[in-house]
């Protein structure tokens, strides 16, 4: 089947201006600002049952629907602070299918009425964002962005913006505070952002790859896209595969493909063809999935689906890890990146990742004491469902899941 | 050094990116336009970019200290920041790491003799199929170099030192 997002593949040169526009590029963007309403054009995303490739798999045009209409000005944010280790997906759309990802931040700015909107790179993009504004240029200069667009009056101006290294950042809330100039660190919520985001006005905020499958579902109906996927999952998904595999990389595919197509047909298999001995679906914020009984690959990666065996798809960021890994140095990676990112803000998460790296850190260098696989556990749990943001609250998930399901590889390492 | 006098251009562009009224918005591309020359943030760069957004010095030293691409010390003409984090190490970056260390003969932190890379352990750089991997930061950004090799590094770390010499 085509790509829908990795659309270089199929496409030589679609970066290139004249290559997109030839393959139908900005004619989803052109025929919305000129022959439909904002809020049709939400609907339509609505109906394509379209959520949000971020991690969080909320309803995009629902989000949009939520936007404040009595607060004005509006903004768009596109969130490209991809840093959760095992996600590669938005560099790769951004450095080769970029006009893509801004025609769809284009339509989403023109649904909900904002004038402005930014993309937010972390500080490491710092290559990815000259390709951008490279782009934005372009458009500019085509009349693509600007003032009244097609002859019409909305206006839109597009701007980049890098972090500097955080991956709080990815946090929407804190994404907003970093854009205005602070510290990285979440907002409490409510108010969410669609009723005060940037400078205190409504603000959408969608991810790279949420936004790059706007302009096909806009060209080729909300029905086309809900078929190509699940009851529950619309459309397609760019799977990040890495860790003991042969071929890592994304892979743009179906909800509903299994992990065993994933790993053994498109990754090639695993390193040296030993066994899978665990699944991390969603990056080092994922709960760690047992792979003991083959039929585990058998699942299908759909939303729900990857739920039925405890876990959660998220931003479908397969780490795999095999039979030669102890588990409890998987663990020990996840918590010293997470005490690493911790921002600080709230007590649970600043006390408690620091409290796990530490206790890993012992545990994995043999110098752990007997009860300090059920302290790590016990800190773990106490920190679910207290932290300000879901990094505080999913650090703890490898950690909690990787010591009831490989009890074994802790207590090995304890009494080596 | 005054940023508004060195770069007028790039300032003028960086501030027109965001509403006047929330210029606090461009102390992070300013920070960034600070340290293109010394590879740090000086205490006079913070005071000039507090002065030209009207926040406090203090303000400003507050997102130096957060975020971790901004250094307030001076180190290597450039930083090589390898990616041990937990997808790359399964793809073998500490043992790369470890490799790097003994070919630099230097540890991870520490400066070559020459004052032109330092070594450096960082998380997550969103290059995870590609490890080993590690990003250069220097005057001229930061550029990713994918897929490495201890060989293929040590001839990159041979061209940095070929054109910091050039520079000097």
């Amino acid at each position: 089947m085509a790509h829908v997002l990795l659309r270089h593949r199929d496409i030589p040169d679609i970066n290139k201006l004249e290559v997109y526009k030839k393959n139908g590029g900005f004619a989803a963007f052109k025929n919305a600002v000129t022959k439909m309403k904002p809020n049709e054009v939400t609907d339509v995303v609505k109906n394509s049952g379209l959520r949000g490739r971020g991690g969080a798999g909320f309803p995009t045009g629902m989000k949009w629907s939520f936007i404040d209409n009595k607060n004005w000005p509006h903004y768009v944010v596109a969130n490209a602070d991809e840093s959760e280790p095992g996600t590669f997906k938005d560099r790769e759309i951004m450095e080769s299918n970029p006009f893509q990802f801004l025609e769809g931040l284009a339509i989403a700015s023109y649904a909900v009425g904002a004038n402005a909107a930014y993309v937010y790179l972390r500080g490491e993009f710092w290559q990815v964002a000259a390709i951008l504004d490279e782009k934005i240029a372009e458009m500019e200069e085509a009349g693509y962005l600007g003032k009244e667009l097609f002859g019409t009056d909305y206006s839109l101006k597009i701007y980049t913006h890098l972090g500097a290294g955080a991956y709080i950042c990815g946090e929407e809330t804190a994404l907003l505070e970093s854009l205005e100039g602070k510290r990285g660190q979440p907002r409490v919520r409510p108010p969410f952002p669609p009723s005060y985001g940037l400078y205190g006005k409504p603000t959408i905020i969608n991810n790279v790859e949420t936004f790059t499958n706007v302009p096909m579902i806009l060209e080729k109906g909300a029905d086309w896209y809900k078929g190509l996927g699940t009851a529950d999952s619309a459309g397609v998904k760019i799977f990040s595969l890495s860790g003991r595999v042969k071929k890592p990389g994304n892979y743009e595919l179906p909800f509903g493909t299994t992990f065993r197509e994933l790993i053994y047909t498109h990754g090639g298999g695993v390193v040296d063809d030993k066994k899978v001995k665990a699944i991390m679906p969603a990056g080092a914020s994922s709960s760690l999935i047992v792979v003991e009984d083959e039929k585990v690959l058998d699942t299908q990666m759909d939303y729900a689906t990857v739920r039925t065996i405890g876990g959660d798809l998220g931003s479908a960021s397969v780490i795999v890890v095999d039979e030669t890994i102890s588990i409890d140095w998987i663990i020990n990676k996840t918590m010293h990146f997470f005490r690493h990112e911790s921002c600080g803000k709230c007590t649970t998460c600043r006390e408690g990742t620091y409290w796990m790296s530490h206790l890993t850190e012992r545990i994995h260098e043999g110098h752990g004491k007997p009860q300090d696989v059920d302290l790590l556990l016990n800190v773990a749990k106490q920190m679910q469902g207290k932290c300000l943001c879901a990094l505080g609250e999913f650090s703890t998930m490898a950690v909690v899941t990787g010591i009831e399901r490989f009890r074994k590889d802790f207590d090995k390492a304890v009494n080596a | 050094m005054s940023l508004a006098k060195t770069y007028p251009k790039e300032v003028k562009q960086i501030l027109s990116k965001y509403p006047p009224e929330h210029k606090r918005s461009a102390v992070m591309p300013l920070l960034y336009l600070a340290q293109r020359e010394e590879g740090y943030i000086t205490k006079t760069a913070m005071q000039d970019i507090a002065k030209l957004l009207d926040i406090t010095e203090t303000d400003v030293a507050a997102i130096v200290g957060f975020y971790t691409l901004y250094h307030d010390e001076k180190a290597g003409k450039y930083r090589m920041q390898v990616c041990t984090d937990l997808p790359c190490a399964l793809r073998g970056a500490e043992q790369f790491m470890d490799n790097l260390c003994s070919s630099l003969g230097i540890k991870v932190g520490e400066t070559t003799p020459d004052g032109v890379v330092t070594l450096e352990a960082v998380t997550c750089l969103a290059a995870c199929d590609k490890a080993p991997m590690f990003q250069t930061q220097g005057p001229d950004g930061i550029k990713y170099h994918e897929n490495m090799t201890v060989d293929k590094t040590m001839e990159l770390v041979a061209a940095l030192k070929k054109s910091a010499g050039e520079v000097k």
